[in-house]
């Protein structure tokens, strides 16, 4: 049973997600966290790092940890499976289309549609994760003590960076780490 | 029989590879299976490889799965496109296996913690920093319709909480009925 709920819900990620690698975060995080809660929200964001550290698809990566963490590699066999699936099909189909008709008024309409939405989604999942990072588990409060301000400071820094330099998101990502845990080191 | 196999093999190991050190995803890794296959193995054209970057980069799924399908199916038929997608799957496959069989003795250090936490920071910082490159080439355009998609689909994910995939399908169904307008306006110009 776990194994078709793992599989089904792959295969709705890997249906959904259009524009690949960060447009696939918020439906990953909505089924994982929010629907069948086999994540926690930092155990999520945990993902996004180590997907973001390694090589592959966001997608596929987070296929392998979760099915792993949930019914072993069987599980992760199972649910990199459901992610392909809709590709394998819907990608042989759209070629034969695309060689055939070239040019698909109705498929550039719904394009334009998703356009404006991949981008909500993402800032969806960003604002998600930046609360993560600044209240903790709890989630959003107007109590000032819960404000972890070491993580604002990094963050309002890295976006500075990244907007003035255009630096490898990755080598931002790895600061960022080392800080926090130089960070702790000190403090202890 | 000997000359396929070799292409096989060929497209397997060129697959893994590029899976196994493309970090950053699917739009990295497209440039890179151009210069492999199109001017490396001479397998495919210039102009095709654009094609079919097109439709990996316009149809759901991981860009480089989609990719790598199109790819194997253009030079071997279904048996080529298996080959691709296990090449590109297993790197990942194989890597997040053993980081999820250490993750929870991991997720216990302390300052593997306080890593993981400042990271939380960087992440947030990188997809704040995608939003803004994202989201100003939309404003740019002036469309209401599109600022009226993004904000709306924002509100009704982060604050109401409704399903993706119902968003998607919405916001999909709200393009193709602007292009079928815009369509039939055209068609009725047209006859004056």
């Amino acid at each position: 049973m776990t194994l078709i709920k793992l599989f089904w819900s792959f295969f709705q990620i890997g249906m959904f997600s259009i524009g690949g690698g960060m447009a696939s975060m918020p439906l990953i995080q909505y089924q994982m966290v929010d629907l069948h809660h086999w994540l926690t929200i930092s155990e999520f964001t945990d993902l996004i790092v180590i997907a973001e550290m390694t090589p592959g698809p966001i997608a596929i990566n987070s296929a392998t940890f979760v099915g792993n963490r949930i019914a072993g590699l069987p599980g992760a066999v199972i649910a990199t499976l459901g992610c392909i699936f809709p590709s394998c099909i819907i990608v042989t189909l759209l070629a034969r289309i695309y060689f055939k008709y070239k040019e698909l008024t109705v498929v550039q309409g719904v394009l334009y549609g998703l356009r404006p939405v991949i981008i909500s989604l993402i800032a969806s999942a960003g604002l998600s994760v930046f609360v993560l990072a600044v209240w903790g588990e709890g989630g959003f409060s107007l109590n000032p003590h819960s404000i972890n301000m070491a993580s604002v400071i990094l963050f309002a820094v890295a976006v500075f960076i990244l907007r003035k330099w255009k630096p490898n998101p990755i080598l931002v990502m790895l600061g960022t780490g080392v800080i926090g845990g130089a960070f702790y080191l000190i403090r202890n | 029989m000997g000359g396929k196999k070799k292409k096989y093999i060929k497209l397997f190991t060129s697959t893994f590879y590029l899976s196994m050190f493309t970090f950053g995803g699917g739009f990295v890794i497209i440039p890179l299976m151009k210069k492999k296959f199109v001017d490396e193995l001479h397998f495919i054209e210039e102009d095709e490889m654009l094609n079919l970057a097109a439709i990996a980069q316009s149809s759901p799924g991981a860009v480089a799965v989609n990719a790598a399908i199109l790819l194997g199916y253009r030079v071997a038929g279904m048996p080529g496109a298996i080959v691709t997608i296990l090449g590109t799957v297993l790197p990942p496959l194989i890597t997040l296996s053993v980081i999820s069989l250490f993750y929870n003795a991991f997720r216990d250090n302390a300052i593997v913690n306080a890593v993981l936490k400042g990271m939380q920071a960087g992440i947030a910082a990188i997809i704040a920093d995608v939003v803004l490159n994202l989201g100003e080439n939309v404003l740019k355009e002036k469309d209401i319709l599109s600022a009226a998609i993004m904000v709306g689909a924002f509100a009704s994910t982060f604050f109401l909480k409704i399903n993706v995939i119902y968003i998607i399908l919405v916001c999909g169904g709200i393009g193709a009925l602007k292009i079928i307008i815009q369509m039939k306006k055209k068609r009725k110009d047209d006859e004056f």
